[in-house]
């Protein structure tokens, strides 16, 4: 097992398993990059068994909401969750993308009614959920998750 | 739950069958009979982009039914004064029975049928969808032949970036027909619908002999980023006389107008040509829209 070079967590969360280079993605999507006032730490193309590299987020004193897990599950469909208690994990979750994500991304065509200032919240139908594929529920194109910004 | 009608998408075989059952009863009807049905209701009618033919025949449409129709003036609207669209729509759309609306950003009409009561009518929304268009090509295709299934069905010019023609695949795809592609490298359908309908023939020669349709389109400029793209293919493909000649007896050359030079006016007397004829069938289709929307059965 290599060595990992940021130390264990007492409580908080862990979200391993990201796939490479979208670690810094999923501190933005759950906008962790600013006003989060715990220690935050991002691992990045450390070596795994299931992928052959991948990134790793630990949020010290940090729950994550239905929500956040929803948006996490949209751009790092393959990670899994770790609910952390005194050093240990109480809790393994699972990632899998709900039938809607409504609100966590925004959509990429700068002519949907989305990005025009409207009130509308950006709305997507998941129709693939491996590779992640989703269809704006507005202007109706079909995008893939590298696609997505955050 | 209110009807809307947003996009091709959102139908089923069925409801695009009671659409065009719907206009083919509006069209049967006297004029005096028609002007009794709407009576007292009125159709709104937003766009926020240039029409001639849809606000037209939506005006038409409602007259005929005995309606009245009010307009947002984009230019002089609250929309000009900084109101969003979304406001200005739920306002305009409570003041009558139904709405239309055409706007430059994808997705308004179905944002707009989430803040209004009445049915909404998508009457284009940007590069998405033009529902009422689709369905005024279905209605001329089984008004001609008396049916849609079986037939041969070529979509030709700019078929890339015209909307009409992705919509009008989209609907055939609930139909068995056969669809002929014909256009430049440059402007051939998008991979992804191409894929979705299973469409397997696809030609950069004009092969037009043994199709009952034709369906050209016109090259739109707006939607070439690169306009030495546009120059180039513009010339191609371009109907006279004796190419439409060529076409079997009986077949039909549909266009949603307006042509740019892509089918020459020599072209308008020959017994194939039917695009003013598809462009009048506007009027009894969106009154059929109008009807089915508003649950209105004239025999009931």
């Amino acid at each position: 097992m290599p060595d990992l070079k940021v130390s264990k967590i007492s409580n908080g969360t862990v979200i391993d398993h990201i796939p490479p280079g979208r670690g810094l993605d999923v501190i933005k999507i759950l906008r962790m990059e600013r006003g989060f006032d715990n220690t935050l730490s991002l691992l990045m193309n450390v070596e795994s068994s299931r992928l052959e590299k991948k990134d790793i987020v630990k949020a010290e004193d940090k729950e994550l909401t239905k929500e956040e897990v929803d948006s996490v599950s949209v751009i790092a469909p393959s990670a899994t969750i770790n609910i952390i208690e005194d050093y240990g994990v109480v809790e393994k979750k699972r990632l899998r993308l709900p039938d809607k994500v409504e609100g966590v991304v925004d959509c990429p065509n700068p002519h949907c009614v989305t990005n025009t200032g409207e009130p509308v919240e950006a709305l997507f139908e998941v129709v693939n959920q491996n590779p992640v594929e989703l269809k704006c529920s507005y202007c109706e194109r079909k995008f893939k998750a590298l696609e997505l910004e955050i | 739950m209110k009807g809307n009608l947003i996009s091709i998408d959102d139908l089923e075989r069925s409801d695009i069958e009671d659409f065009l059952s719907k206009a083919s009863q509006a069209e049967k009807m006297s004029k005096a009979e028609a002007s009794k049905i709407l009576r007292g209701h009125i159709l709104s009618t937003i766009f926020l982009e240039p029409s001639t033919r849809t606000r037209l025949s939506f005006d038409a449409a409602m007259k005929r039914l005995g309606g009245s129709t009010i307009d947002l003036a984009a230019e002089v609207s609250s929309v000009e004064k900084g109101e969003n669209i979304a406001d200005t729509s739920a306002v305009v759309a409570g003041y009558s029975d139904i709405c239309v609306i055409r706007s430059p950003y994808e997705g308004t009409a179905r944002m707009v049928a989430e803040n209004t009561d009445v049915p909404v009518i998508n009457g284009g929304d940007g590069a998405n969808q033009h529902p009422t268009q689709t369905l005024l090509d279905l209605y001329t295709i089984k008004k001609e032949f008396g049916h849609i299934d079986g037939l041969k069905i070529g979509m030709l010019g700019d078929l890339k970036y015209g909307r009409t023609v992705h919509s009008l695949a989209e609907a055939l795809d609930h139909y068995d027909v056969d669809i002929r592609l014909i256009s430049p490298e440059e402007t051939k359908m998008p991979e992804h619908i191409v894929e979705k309908i299973g469409i397997e023939e696809e030609k950069t020669e004009l092969e037009i002999e043994d199709l009952d349709v034709l369906y050209a389109t016109r090259i739109q400029k707006e939607r070439f980023p690169d306009k030495q793209e546009y120059e180039r293919v513009k010339g191609e493909f371009i109907l006279n006389k004796q190419r439409v000649k060529e076409m079997k007896k009986g077949s039909i050359l549909m266009h949603p107008l307006p042509r740019v030079g892509e089918i020459k006016p020599e072209v308008d007397k020959l017994p194939q040509a039917r695009y003013f004829e598809q462009s009048c069938n506007g009027v009894p289709t969106r009154m059929g829209i109008i009807l089915e929307l508003l649950g209105v059965d004239k025999d009931a």
